[in-house]
């Protein structure tokens, strides 16, 4: 028994040093994410099982861009991830023709939206979500071997007002 | 001139390297330990402020968090918790959880100045957070019930008064 234990505690020993160095690695850089989901096809296909990268340098100070995909915890939900666009910053005026308001986002929250609009629930439905919800950007596709791309930010056109 | 270059030969470069590397990946190990630890298991925080006397002092306390049952969902009312701020998410507050989704909690619109009281409905996936010192407390009442995913830990015990007990 000892003799057996002796003879797997090595390889034990690298697993668990593996899983410490890959789990600070994925909490603080990187990390590799599976697309469930059609709310941003075309951008992200959820049917090829694609491969998103997940950066995680953006939470160090919540620096978003407008225009980033972004995975954030849902609010309905603290078990379910979602990846959206993020529209709209804290202060912006962001026009949602929807139910053909314009809103402002509080302080802290931000605005979040699939870009297959008809196929998404998102900031339009639940409203502005608190930054501290965000897990990372994505920023490449790498996986498979043929949709390897760069996510691009990009903004609809005309719906918000910046301060 | 060539007696300094051969004694520059004559070091140990590969067991330096050897041993220098080793103990890299010791204190990197060890980095990554704590870091796995305090993220996901168990943390120490350091809580001042106002809001949540008496329970927590004003000058501040060192308590134990447990992170472990906020991420399995096992947070209930009457819980302290730790959770990012939901109008700065640099900032990490601690508060009471009062109502979780489905509740309807009853709460003083203005303690101070009047008995006027407001009830409201937890939306699904969120909490009621309050602070126990509710006339010097920035909480749900101000900012809305809160998501749920913004909680980051359970705080279950006070470490610093265990400290000056025992010294």
């Amino acid at each position: 028994m000892a003799r057996a234990l002796a003879f797997a505690w090595p390889y034990a020993k690298f697993c668990i040093v593996g899983g410490l160095f890959g789990r600070t690695f994925a909490d603080w850089c990187a990390s590799v994410s599976s697309v469930d989901g059609e709310s941003m096809s075309p951008t992200l296909d959820g049917h090829q099982a694609e491969r998103m990268l997940v950066e995680k340098r953006c939470l160090y100070t919540y620096d978003f861009t407008r225009g980033d995909v972004v995975v954030l915890r849902s609010p309905r939900s603290h078990r379910e991830v979602l990846v959206k666009r993020l529209i709209a910053l804290p202060g912006d005026w962001i026009q949602v023709p929807e139910n053909q308001e314009i809103r402002q986002i509080p302080q802290g929250h931000c605005w979040v939206e699939g870009d297959n609009a008809a196929n998404s629930s998102d900031s339009r439905s639940y409203g502005p979500v608190p930054l501290g919800l965000m897990q990372g950007r994505v920023t490449h596709v790498v996986w498979p071997p043929q949709r390897i791309r760069r996510v691009d930010r990009n903004m609809p056109e005309g719906r918000i007002m910046s301060q | 001139m060539s007696g300094f270059f051969r004694r520059l030969a004559g070091i140990p470069w590969r067991s330096i390297a050897g041993d220098a590397f080793s103990r890299a990946l010791l204190v990197a190990q060890a980095y990554c330990a704590v870091h796995v630890v305090d993220q996901h298991l168990c943390s120490l925080a350091f809580v001042r402020g106002p809001s949540m006397l008496p329970a927590i002092n004003l000058a501040g306390d060192v308590l134990a968090v447990d992170r472990v049952s906020a991420r399995l969902g096992r947070v209930e009312n009457g819980d302290v918790v730790l959770m990012i701020s939901p109008e700065d998410p640099r900032k990490v507050v601690a508060k009471r959880v009062l109502g979780m989704e489905g509740d309807s909690v009853t709460y003083l619109v203005d303690p101070g100045n009047s008995d006027a009281s407001k009830t409201v409905v937890v939306p699904q996936g969120h909490v009621w957070v309050q602070g126990d010192n509710i006339y010097a407390s920035k909480d749900s009442r101000q900012f809305g019930a809160v998501p749920y995913g913004l909680i980051t830990g359970k705080i279950f015990c006070r470490v610093s008064s265990v400290i000056f007990f025992a010294s």
